[in-house]
């Protein structure tokens, strides 16, 4: 697949999803400029590719000497001035519209007039994001996930005034980066996020209504469906506060009474049962 | 290994001819299948030590009666779980009522497992656990399709890349048979009255389609 794109940057690059994305750009062989505003997560990132592609070596998915260029190819900065060489850049910091909206519109002023932003937004809209940035035609949705250097899918959407030339560039960009995009709309939890939260919710609803234990509810998914893992293990890999919050993303947009968290979650995340990351939620899991 | 017998009220979801679990009964035993619902009287037998009535969609309640959330004995339900008219699974979902006998669900629960099944137990509720928590989201995943959100194989691909999941909604609940789809969610909907089972337009064309063969 060839792609005119050559220099992508990642906003946002020592977070969690940047720092993903940012090995998914370089091991393809694109010089990657990892931007954030925090030197410290930056070394963090860095760090976790050095692991990263070391471990990809022993794997033998990659030889010594492409871990040696894929690190060449990360190139730190928290200069946004850095950006301005970036045909694409993917953007992933926190999930505030406000935030997005202010960075994009600096960008605008930094970066040549061809390139692409991409935003990596999980409940935010894609045309919202673009609005007031002054290239909302050049502004994408490309949404990794977690872990996005292990993770294959990415969901593109266009905004309303995004350009099939855009779509088009980024999309092969993601071929050439050797992901697999879906194309969905820009409408709240794209696909998979708009079939999984409201799922988690009947989860939940279920077990408040009495259904039965989580564990039993596990079981059922996992033997009648094949999942590898039940719902309430995952939420409690999720994290039950951040299932509030995409509730409290989707529902206000959607009104759908499936996206909005049930009681017994908000009442969860209050005893502090926040899930693993907390020792509990709804399993326990302080022994272990 | 608890022994079981088997009583055959009529065609049988869970266990087609043929299936192991039929071969596996005894003449008498102290408890007892009843396959195809209850037939036209639930038997009264105080020395089983569990009636398992075998459900469709309908709740166990149908076939017992019900006391002002008292009820339970021990008979109990089952069924074991099946993506529409797809092939059985390996899960039984037991179905207790409040009061129901203990020992009868540890028996039931054992017997089950003997024979090679996973069980789980959950209350006398409108789609027992998987239906109850599936038929929302294929719906959901329909309505998407109608609605342009995108392709069905990008949905598909969507849950199984991003999820891990072994298919997707739309290759499943076709798969399953959007008729049946759409038989199971409207009787869910009718005990609950929540429009996430109001059966999506495309299932309710599948039926409408297989009525007029
Ligand atoms: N975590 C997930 O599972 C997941 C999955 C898919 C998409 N997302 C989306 O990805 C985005 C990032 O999420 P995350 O979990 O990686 O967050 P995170 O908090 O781990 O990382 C955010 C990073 O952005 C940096 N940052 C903040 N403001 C910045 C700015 N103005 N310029 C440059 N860098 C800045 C922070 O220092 C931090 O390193 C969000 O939009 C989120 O919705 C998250």
């Amino acid at each position: 697949m060839t792609t005119s794109i050559k220099v992508v940057a990642v906003c946002g690059a020592g977070g969690t999803m940047g720092a993903g994305i940012a090995l998914v750009a370089a091991r393809a062989g694109f010089r990657t400029l990892c931007y954030d505003t925090q030197d410290a997560s930056l070394a963090g990132a860095r760090k976790r590719a050095e692991r990263f592609f070391s471990k990809s070596v022993e794997r033998g998915k990659m030889t010594a000497e492409d871990r040696e260029s894929a690190l060449a190819n990360l190139v730190d900065t928290t200069d946004l001035g850095a950006l301005a060489e970036a045909d694409l850049v993917i953007e992933a910091i926190f999930e505030s519209l406000e935030a997005k909206q202010t960075l994009f519109a600096k960008l605008d002023a930094v970066c040549a007039p061809q390139a692409i932003f991409a935003s990596n937004t999980s409940t935010l809209s894609i045309t919202e994001i673009a609005s007031g940035c002054g290239r909302e035609d050049r502004v994408v949705g490309m949404h990794f996930c977690l872990p996005a250097e292990m993770m294959k899918l990415i969901e593109m959407s266009r905004g309303i005034n995004t350009s099939d030339a855009t779509f088009e560039t980024a999309w092969g960009f993601t071929l050439a980066a050797g992901q697999k995009p879906v194309e969905t709309q820009d409408k709240p939890g794209f696909i998979l996020n708009a079939l999984l939260v409201p799922f988690n919710n009947d989860v939940i609803r279920a077990i408040e209504a009495g259904l039965t234990t989580p564990a039993e509810i596990d079981t059922a998914i996992k033997v009648g469906l094949g999942y590898k893992m039940g719902p309430c293990e995952l939420l409690d890999l999720i994290g039950l506060d951040t299932q509030v919050r995409l509730c409290e993303a989707f529902y206000p947009v959607t009104l759908d009474p499936r996206a909005s968290a049930p009681p017994l979650l908000r009442r969860m995340v209050a005893a502090g049962r926040l899930g693993k990351k907390s020792g509990g939620g709804f399993y326990n899991y302080e022994q272990q | 290994m608890r022994d079981y017998m088997i009583l055959q009220n009529g065609p049988s979801r869970s266990f087609a001819e043929g299936d192991a679990f039929l071969a596996g009964a005894s003449d008498a035993a102290d408890v007892l299948v009843l396959l195809g619902g209850s037939g036209e009287q639930l038997p009264e037998d105080a020395s089983k030590a569990a009636i398992l009535v075998e459900l469709d969609t309908e709740c166990l309640g149908v076939h017992t009666g019900e006391m002002s959330g008292r009820e339970g004995s021990q008979v109990l339900g089952f069924a074991r779980y099946r993506n529409g008219n797809d092939a059985p699974t390996n899960l039984i979902e037991l179905v207790r009522q409040p009061a129901s006998d203990p020992e009868a669900i540890s028996a039931a629960t054992l017997m089950f497992e003997a024979a090679g099944f996973s069980v789980v137990v959950c209350a006398d509720q409108p789609g027992r656990i998987i239906d109850r928590l599936v038929r929302p989201k294929y719906n959901a995943a329909l309505r998407f399709l109608d609605e342009g959100l995108a392709t069905a194989e990008a949905m598909d691909m969507t849950c199984r890349m991003g999820l891990g999941y072994p298919d997707g909604p739309i290759e499943r609940v076709e798969r399953g048979g959007l008729a049946r789809h759409c038989d199971i969610s409207r009787a869910i909907f009718d005990m609950t009255g929540l429009p996430s089972y109001m059966p999506a337009r495309r299932a309710v064309v599948a039926r409408a389609r297989e009525d007029r063969q």
